[in-house]
C-alpha cells in the first residue's frame, strides 16, 4: 500500500473546558473516500477544520501527504509556521463549506480564478481556460459571468466545488456539503461529488446523506463525544454496527 | 367612462360561462402628482422671490463669484478636504484593523485614540497642533539609548498648513475608523475562512475579499464625512489660513456685502458637494454591481411614476 495521504496521530482538541477532540487516530488512504458521520456537536467540522488549521489542535499531529500540518518539527518540539507557509499548506488542501461562502463581490468566473491567480500565480488567460473546463465538469459551463446571489444552492454550491477544483488540490474537505440545500437540490451536488470520487480524489466528507455514505464512500468513521467510535467499510458500519450508539444514531437518521 | 371599466362591465353581461380576460389599470397616482406639482409651485415661487430681490445683491455675487481671493480659499478648502480624507481614511482603516485585533494591548491603544480624538473638540485639536512648538521647541527622532537622534526646530516642521492637516486628518482618523470597522464586521466570517481555506494570507484576503465587500456599507457615510470636511475645513482660520468661507469673511469686513459675499461662499460649497455626491454615486456604482437586479437598469429619476 502507498503512503496514506492524511494521517491523524492521537490529535486532540479542546475549547476552553470543553473537549471537543479525544486521542483521534485515523488515516486515510490516496484516492479514498471516507464519510464522517456522527450527531451534532460531536467534533466532526473541528476534526476537518484541524486539517487545514483552521482550527489549532492541542495534542498529537496531522500529517498530509507526509507533511506535518500548521508546524515545524524540530526533535519533539513543534513550531508553529508563520502564517505565509500555513497558507502555502492550506493551498493544496480545498475545502468546500455548508454556506457555500462563495465570494459574493464577484462573478462565478473570478471565484473560480480568484485563488489560482492570487495564490498560486497562474497567468490570468491561462485560469481562465481551465476554470471554463472545470465550471463545464461540473455543469456551469453557462453562469460565468452571473454573480453568486442569483443562483440557486445547488448551483452555488457546485461553484464551490469547482473554486475548490480549480486549486488542483491533493485533498477536499467537505463539511455537510447538502445541508443548507433544498431537498431537490442535493442529487445535483451529489452527483457532482460521485464524479469526482469515480475520478480518483482523496475526499473527507461529513454528511448525512447516508445513501451517498453508502454507495460512494469507501470508509465510514461515526464520531461521538470527541472520537471514532467505530471505523470501516458502510457495509459493516451502516449495515452491521458493533456499537449501541452507532444504532442508535443510525436508527435516528434513517 | 373609459374601455377598462367597459370590460369590467362586459364581464357582468357575459353568458359564455367563461370569464373574459382581466385588463389591468395601474393606481393613478392622482394624489402623488398633485404634491409634485403643489412642490414644484412652491419651490418655483421661491427661487423667484430670491431671484427678484435686490436686497440679496446679485451684481456683487456676480462681481465676486470668481475674485482672486475667493479662487485661493475655494483651492484651499478642496485639496484640505481631499488631503485630510485620505489621511482620514488610511488611518481609519489601520484603527478599524487594531480595534479589532485578539492582542488586548494593540485594540486597547485603538480604542483609547479614538475616545481622544473624538472626545476633544477639532477647533482645540488644531490649536494645540498650531502651537506645538511652545510645548515641545524642538523634535527628535531616532532610536533609544543610543546616540542616533535627528533633531528639528518644531516651528520648521508644524508650519500652519501642516497644524491644519494633522489636526483634521488625525481627528477625522478617528471617525473613519468607526466607519470602515462597522463596514468590515459586516462582512460574514464565512468569506474569511473561504479565503484562508483557498491558502490566502490575511492581509490578501483583507484586501482581495473583505474590503471590496465592506465598501457598500463604508461608502454612504464617508461621503457624508467628506461633505462635512468641506465645511468643517473652515476650522483652520483660527490657525491664520484663509479658506472659502475665511475669504468671504475678509472681504465684506471691508465692504460690508455680507449676505452677497456669503451667498459666493455658498455657491462653491454648493458646487462642490454636487461634484462629491456624483463620485460617490459613481463608486457605489461600482461596488455595487454584484447587487444589481439583471432587469434592473440604473435609472435617474427623481420622482418615480407608477
Ligand atoms: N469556536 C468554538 N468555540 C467554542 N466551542 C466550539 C467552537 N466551535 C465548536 N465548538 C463546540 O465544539 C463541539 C463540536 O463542534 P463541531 O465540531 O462543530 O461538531 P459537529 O460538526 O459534529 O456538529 C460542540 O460542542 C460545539 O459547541
Ligand atoms: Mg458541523
Amino acid at each position: 500500500m502507498s503512503e496514506p495521504m492524511v494521517v491523524f496521530d492521537r490529535v486532540s482538541k479542546s475549547y476552553g473546558a470543553l473537549e471537543v477532540l479525544k486521542e483521534i487516530n485515523l488515516e486515510v488512504a490516496p484516492g479514498e473516500v471516507l464519510s464522517l458521520i456522527g450527531p451534532s456537536g460531536s467534533g466532526k467540522s473541528t476534526l476537518l477544520r484541524c486539517v487545514n488549521h483552521l482550527e489549532r489542535i492541542d495534542g498529537g499531529s496531522i500529517t498530509v501527504d507526509g507533511e506535518l500540518i500548521g508546524y515545524r518539527q524540530v526533535g519533539n518540539l513543534a513550531y508553529e509556521l508563520p502564517e505565509k507557509l500555513i497558507a502555502k499548506q492550506r493551498a493544496r488542501i480545498a475545502m468546500v463549506f455548508q454556506n457555500f461562502n462563495l465570494f459574493g463581490h464577484m462573478t462565478v468566473l473570478e471565484n473560480v480564478i480568484e485563488a489560482p491567480v492570487q495564490v498560486l500565480g497562474v497567468p490570468k488567460a491561462h485560469a481562465i481556460e481551465h476554470a471554463k473546463g472545470i465550471l463545464d465538469q461540473v455543469g456551469l459551463a453557462d453562469k460565468l459571468e452571473t454573480y453568486p446571489r442569483m443562483l440557486s444552492g445547488g448551483q452555488q454550491q457546485r461553484v464551490a466545488i469547482a473554486r475548490a477544483l480549480a486549486m488542483k488540490p491533493k485533498l477536499i474537505l467537505f463539511d455537510e456539503p447538502t445541508s443548507a440545500l433544498d431537498p431537490e437540490l442535493v442529487g445535483e451536488v451529489l452527483d457532482v461529488m460521485r464524479a469526482l470520487a469515480e475520478g480518483g480524489m482523496t475526499m473527507m466528507v461529513v454528511t448525512h446523506e447516508m445513501a451517498f455514505a453508502r454507495d460512494v464512500c469507501n470508509r465510514v468513521a461515526f464520531m461521538d463525544g470527541g472520537k471514532i467510535v467505530e471505523c470501516g467499510p458502510p457495509s459493516e458500519v451502516l449495515a452491521n454496527p458493533t456499537h449501541e450508539r452507532t444504532r442508535t444514531f443510525l436508527s435516528k437518521v434513517n | 367612462m373609459d374601455a377598462p371599466s367597459s370590460t369590467l362591465a362586459q364581464a357582468n353581461d357575459t353568458d359564455a360561462g367563461q370569464k373574459p380576460m382581466l385588463t389591468y389599470v395601474p393606481i393613478r397616482g392622482y394624489g402623488r402628482k398633485a404634491a409634485a406639482a403643489a412642490l414644484l409651485i412652491i419651490l418655483g415661487s421661491f427661487l423667484f422671490s430670491i431671484a427678484g430681490n435686490d436686497n440679496f445683491g446679485w451684481p456683487v455675487v456676480g462681481q465676486y463669484l470668481f475674485d482672486d481671493r475667493i479662487m485661493s480659499g475655494l483651492l484651499l478648502t478642496s485639496w484640505l478636504t481631499v488631503v485630510t480624507m485620505v489621511i482620514g481614511v488610511v488611518l481609519g482603516t489601520i484603527l478599524a484593523i487594531m480595534a479589532m485585533s485578539s492582542n488586548g494591548v494593540i485594540s486597547v491603544v485603538a480604542n483609547s485614540y479614538l475616545w481622544f480624538f473624538r472626545g476633544t473638540p477639532v477647533l482645540v485639536q488644531l490649536i494645540f497642533w498650531y502651537n506645538l512648538a511652545a510645548l515641545f521647541p524642538d523634535l527628535s527622532i531616532g532610536i533609544p539609548f543610543t546616540s542616533l537622534w535627528y533633531s528639528v526646530d518644531t516651528n520648521t516642521v508644524i508650519t500652519p498648513v501642516m497644524a491644519a492637516i494633522l489636526g483634521l486628518g488625525l481627528n477625522e482618523g478617528a471617525y473613519m475608523s468607526e466607519i470602515i470597522r462597522s463596514g468590515l464586521m459586516s462582512v460574514d466570517s464565512g468569506q474569511r475562512q473561504a479565503a484562508k481555506s483557498l491558502g490566502m494570507t490575511n492581509g490578501k484576503s483583507l484586501w482581495r475579499i473583505v474590503i471590496p465587500q465592506a465598501m457598500p456599507i463604508i461608502i454612504p457615510p464617508t461621503g457624508n464625512q467628506t461633505i462635512g470636511m468641506l465645511k468643517t475645513s473652515s476650522l483652520v482660520s483660527v490657525i491664520a489660513l484663509s479658506d472659502l468661507l475665511y475669504s468671504a469673511q475678509t472681504i465684506y469686513s471691508r465692504n460690508f456685502q455680507t449676505i452677497p459675499l456669503l451667498i459666493v461662499a455658498c455657491i462653491w460649497y454648493l458646487s462642490a458637494t454636487s461634484i462629491l455626491t456624483a463620485i460617490q454615486s459613481r463608486i457605489e456604482r461600482h461596488y455595487g454591481r454584484s447587487l444589481l437586479q439583471a432587469d434592473a437598469p440604473v435609472r435617474w429619476r427623481l420622482f418615480r411614476s407608477s
